[in-house]
């Protein structure tokens, strides 16, 4: 009992305030988003905002039931977890409910559905934590390495079978674990710069790229002329690069599917498809930008309510906020997640024990590529992947994803103190 | 705590770099770009036009000549349409597959998205079968226009058309009209069209995605309501209208008919004419090809558009100027061997006429005096000085609005032609004629031209002894009845009223026991004129002027009717049942055994085979009626001879005699 009692006191209550707020901002905001007048109360079974807050009520008794659990249990069953959702991405594949394209849902009866590649985030970000924090492990060793790329490959693969990019590419954002463990950082800044350079030589001439980073590796040698091994690091990376922004059109053209291409278009400015590939773009930056400062208020959105932007109670219900609260409820909402962001950090880096740690930057990466690439898709800044907003976007398995992530977090949390 | 402590500051330091990107992107399009806030605003705002009533038409005892008929227009759009079955869809509008077909692409091309009109104007019959069964074809919808329905089917060139507004009308309007609009086209629907149309109300919806409506924009802040158009009271009566139309039936010509005290027209009759509903609804494209394929021209709006010499209903007016200027006297006397000499030139007359005064020379018609008038008025000041005093004489016959637009409120008025001394000089040599080369103007003939309507309002002026009102067809305009100031002035001719009183002794004895004896009305003393213009393309051309009673005038009156003969024939007596049925409502048996119902019978249209046959091309002989300016080609050639001249009894055939071999 008195364990017990220690360990509420224990847990990180702003956190779970935070997580709170959160919550029942996007329940309100899905009430917005798909009001209907015949089922007007909140609390409606029938509608979006009633399931929703059915969910809520799950998740908070999930979270519960995790801060009873021992973390001992957790961390022992990680490979379990992990085996299991490797089991359901494969049975996905085979008996998934195909919905908007992708072979993702299982489904449960009573109209509710299971989204494995939800769970999949958390087993994983579970199994590289317990894996990275096993004292003979160095991330910088090229076999650990390895074992841990495949950790995180495995459910990418499995997800992109369905295909589901925008899960697919959340797993990239554990490249901050691995950094933060050791990673090189030069493995941040090529992937960086990767990414610059595909988008710059889908938009430009690849003359035009080639001539730009020719000038700054030059630049560069002028500079550090005096290290000779670097230069002949950045000559072949140069060389690397030229390879590269070749080889972009191929993958552009031959690789991706035609609408991932349209969508990389849109934001990149190539392609302006108003009534098609680029309406719900569109009709999200207009929801936002009318907003303006304060917004037109709660059930007052007309772009959301008259549903012009589709999806809107999911991965696009940042415009409900956008378009009711202004953009002092878009800057209060980012505000809330960055504290959240920063905290789960802070939370990470006050663990004795590596394997919370890690795990919590594994969360903190996770859920900061949600914030940041589902709001960056709504205001036309990166493409549509198509993943939800944490804790605010309608849907039951995200939510609860997002709260087991969370609260084996603060679970670990709770135990600092303790010896795991 | 491992080596790598100090990396969560770059983490976190990407972190907080990404959400001020993002922060800063939410301050650009939230509040720096107004842009958005306009599209939401368009997104959900829809406007829907309310067609105000167009406003009806009356005839000048309040009996409707045009009033609003709802018709529907049955929209669709595409985008809503689920499949359907379209072999009904098809039957109950009433057209083909590949007509559905034809639809379908038009519509899809306006827009998919957006409701276009699939069928225009059905009637409320056609509708009513159609509208029970529109809910089982979604994405199909109707729409209620307000179409015209003429009751009467009557004074087709009067009340004109209403058809769809053109591009350029859309331009012109400066935003009034609207793509499917309708416009008044011709005819007083045009004229008045800016009283007729009303005020287009506008209601603001708020709609979602899906086109479906979801409550007024701003609470209806910027609606407007639709005000029907005013209402026109005409100034026709529908009674004699009718007859005049029936009297016509087979003919080409018209009638016009005045109130001398107001200038309001009481009859316009343009005949051949046709029934005004042909020119609504769906089959008014192929109506209105056939109409406009009709050699006869019902579209040609004869009152105000044909010109016809006036002939000896023109004589009147040289013995009034000649009297106002103190050139002649009632006493003047005139011998007449049976021709006249001007010049070189002989003119006939019909019959020697002996002695006659400026009395019996109008009711003789007398072609030699009014001759010795019109030389006399132009030889004044010797016949160097004939340019000047022709140029007189014009200016004095143009204040009786020949040669004019007399400003009638309808489109398409024409001038007549009046030649001025210019366009002699033109045709001789400046100096090159003399009042014995023009002197057919004076009976009328010549290059002198008048429209029907122009011809009315002479016998106006002559009613009101030297003045007229403005013609006018619309007495009143909306439930004030507004009538409008230039209708009220009295537009005086320059002849002091006692000239007329000899003039109008000649006009009561052509009715009494002149030429128009056949024509006299019993108990109304009617002044008239017959004159029997001849024409290079056939049978003479039979105009009649009149007016009656001759103590305070109720109506003037003139009748042409094309290639049918002698005026005292065919005009005059259309002319006096006219007269007749407006002064006493009904017609009376006539001494002279005459009845309407011949007239209605009779056919007098020209046989456009025959004309053709003669190697003459239609468009000369259609030139009778439909020529516009200036005298056809014909008239110019043979000016140097003298025209044949106008008789009233008996046409002259033009033939050489031995005053024209002298002249030559």
């Amino acid at each position: 009992m008195n364990n017990q009692r220690n360990f509420f006191f224990n847990v990180d209550w702003i956190t779970v305030f935070i997580y709170l707020a959160l919550c029942i901002i996007g329940w309100f905001n899905i009430h917005a988003a798909v009001y209907d007048e015949r089922h007007p109360f909140i609390f409606d079974l029938a509608t979006n905002y009633g399931k929703q807050f059915l969910f809520m009520i799950l998740a908070f008794t999930l979270a519960i039931i995790v801060l009873l659990l021992e973390s001992r249990m957790i961390t022992t069953l990680a490979p379990a977890f992990y085996a299991i959702t490797i089991f359901l991405l494969v049975l996905v594949l085979v008996i998934g409910k195909n919905v908007g394209g992708n072979q993702a849902w299982l489904s449960l009866g009573g109209g509710f559905r299971l989204q494995p590649s939800e769970f999949a985030k958390f087993a994983t970000c579970l199994l590289l934590a317990r894996y990275l924090s096993q004292s003979n492990i160095k991330i910088a060793d090229s076999k650990s390495f390895l074992t841990a790329l495949a950790i995180i490959g495995l459910p990418m693969f499995l997800i992109l079978r369905q295909p589901d990019m925008g899960s697919t590419l959340v797993f990239y954002s554990l490249i901050f674990v691995l950094y933060r463990e050791g990673l090189s950082a030069n493995y941040l800044i090529i992937s960086i710069l990767f990414i610059v350079l595909f988008l710059t030589s889908i938009l430009y001439p690849p003359l035009y790229v080639i001539a730009v980073i020719s000038g700054i590796t030059f630049i560069l040698i002028l500079i550090m002329r005096k290290n000779k091994r670097l230069i002949t690091t950045l000559l072949t990376g140069l060389v690397i690069c030229i390879a590269f922004i070749f080889s972009v059109k191929f993958i552009y053209n031959k690789v991706l599917q035609p609408h991932q291409k349209v969508r990389i278009d849109i934001v990149l400015g190539i392609k302006s498809d108003l009534r098609g590939k680029g309406y719900n773009v569109n009709q999200s930056k207009i929801a936002i930008g009318s907003g303006k400062l304060w917004g037109k208020g709660y059930l007052h959105g007309t772009q959301t309510k008259y549903s012009f932007v589709p999806a809107q109670s999911t991965d696009f219900i940042f415009c409900t906020i956008g378009e009711e609260w202004g953009f002092a409820g878009t800057v209060f909402v980012l505000g809330l997640y960055l504290f959240l962001v920063l905290r789960i950090i802070l939370i990470a880096e006050r663990q004795r024990s590596s394997l919370s740690r890690i795990y919590g930057y594994g969360v903190a990466s996770v859920l900061f590529f949600h914030v940041a690439i589902n709001i960056a898709t709504t205001i036309g800044l990166a493409p549509v992947i198509g993943i939800p907003l944490p804790f605010i976007s309608y849907g039951g398995s995200s939510l609860i994803n997002f709260t087991l992530l969370l609260f084996v977090l603060l679970k670990f949390d709770s135990n600092r103190l303790g010896i795991v | 705590m491992n080596s790598y402590f100090e990396r969560r500051y770059t983490i976190a330091g990407i972190f907080i770099v990404i959400i001020i990107i993002l922060v800063a992107r939410l301050f650009y399009i939230q509040i720096i770009d107004n842009r958005y806030a306009i599209y939401a605003s368009n997104n959900v705002r829809r406007q829907t036009i309310i067609f105000p009533a167009r406003g009806p038409i009356l005839d000048r005892n309040e009996k409707i000549l045009v009033q609003n008929q709802t018709f529907y227009d049955i929209m669709v759009t595409p985008k809503q349409v689920k499949p359907f079955d379209t072999l009904e869809f098809c039957k109950l509008l009433g057209i083909d597959k590949a007509g559905f077909d034809k639809r379908w692409v038009k519509a899809m091309k306006y827009s998919p998205n957006l409701p276009s009109a699939f069928e225009k104007q059905l009637s409320g019959e056609s509708f009513a079968s159609l509208q029970e069964r529109l809910s089982e074809f979604p994405g199909f919808d109707y729409s209620p226009r307000y179409l015209r329905n003429y009751p009467d089917s009557i004074a087709a060139q009067f009340l004109g058309f209403i058809g769809e507004v053109s591009d350029k009308d859309i331009e012109r309007s400066g935003g009034y009209y609207h793509l499917g609009d309708y416009i008044g086209e011709t005819g007083v629907e045009k004229s008045y069209e800016s009283v007729l149309r009303g005020q287009r109300g506008v209601q603001n919806w708020l709609i979602d995605s899906k086109n479906k409506r979801k409550g007024r924009f701003a609470n209806g802040l910027f609606d407007t309501a639709a005000i029907a158009g005013q209402r026109l009271k005409s100034s026709l009566d529908i009674n004699i209208q009718q007859l005049g139309e029936q009297l016509m039936k087979n003919k080409l010509g018209s009638i016009v008919a005045i109130e001398p005290s107001t200038g309001e027209i009481l009859c316009y009759v343009s005949s051949p004419t046709y029934d005004p509903n042909l020119m609504v609804g769906r089959q008014r494209g192929n109506n209105a090809a056939s109409l406009y394929k009709n050699p006869y021209k019902p579209f040609f709006i004869r009152p105000i558009q044909a010109y016809y010499p006036p002939g000896s209903s023109f004589k009147p007016l040289s013995a009034l100027i000649a009297l106002q200027n103190g050139i002649i006297t009632p006493e003047t006397t005139y011998n007449c061997p049976g021709y006249y000499w001007a010049g070189n030139t002989k003119i006939r007359c019909t019959h020697v006429h002996g002695v006659v005064n400026l009395s019996s020379a109008v009711s003789g018609s007398c072609n030699g005096y009014f001759s010795m008038v019109f030389q006399k008025i132009i030889d004044l000041y010797g016949a160097k000085k004939t340019e000047q005093t022709f140029s007189q004489w014009r200016q004095n016959v143009n204040k009786f609005g020949l040669g004019n637009r007399l400003g009638l409120d309808m489109p398409n008025e024409g001038k007549g032609n009046l030649p001025t001394s210019a366009y002699y000089n033109k045709v001789y040599r400046p100096g090159g004629w003399r009042s014995s080369t023009v002197v057919s103007l004076a009976i009328g003939q010549g290059e002198l031209e008048a429209t029907p309507l122009q011809l009315a309002n002479i016998e106006c002026t002559i009613a009101n002894h030297g003045f007229y009102y403005k013609p006018h067809l619309i007495k009143s305009i909306g439930a004030e009845e507004i009538i409008k100031k230039e209708y009220t002035e009295r537009n005086f001719v320059g002849i002091d009223s006692q000239y007329f009183e000899p003039v109008i002794n000649g006009m009561q004895a052509v009715v009494d026991h002149g030429t128009a004896i056949q024509s006299k009305i019993p108990g109304i003393i009617m002044c008239g004129k017959t004159g029997t213009a001849q024409n290079p393309h056939g049978e003479n051309h039979s105009v009649f002027v009149a007016y009656a009673p001759r103590e305070n005038p109720k109506i003037a009156i003139a009748v042409v009717v094309e290639n049918s003969g002698e005026g005292a024939r065919w005009a005059a007596p259309i002319a006096s049942f006219i007269v007749e049925k407006y002064l006493k409502g009904s017609i009376s048996k006539r001494e002279s055994g005459i009845t309407p119902a011949y007239f209605m019978n009779a056919n007098k249209l020209p046989n456009i085979d025959n004309y053709t046959s003669k190697g003459k091309k239609r468009a000369a002989f259609l030139a009778d009626s439909l020529r516009k300016s200036k005298p056809d080609s014909v008239f110019k050639q043979k000016r140097k001879k003298p025209l044949p001249y106008t008789r009233d009894d008996q046409p002259v055939n033009l033939k050489p005699d031995s005053g024209n071999k002298k002249n030559e």
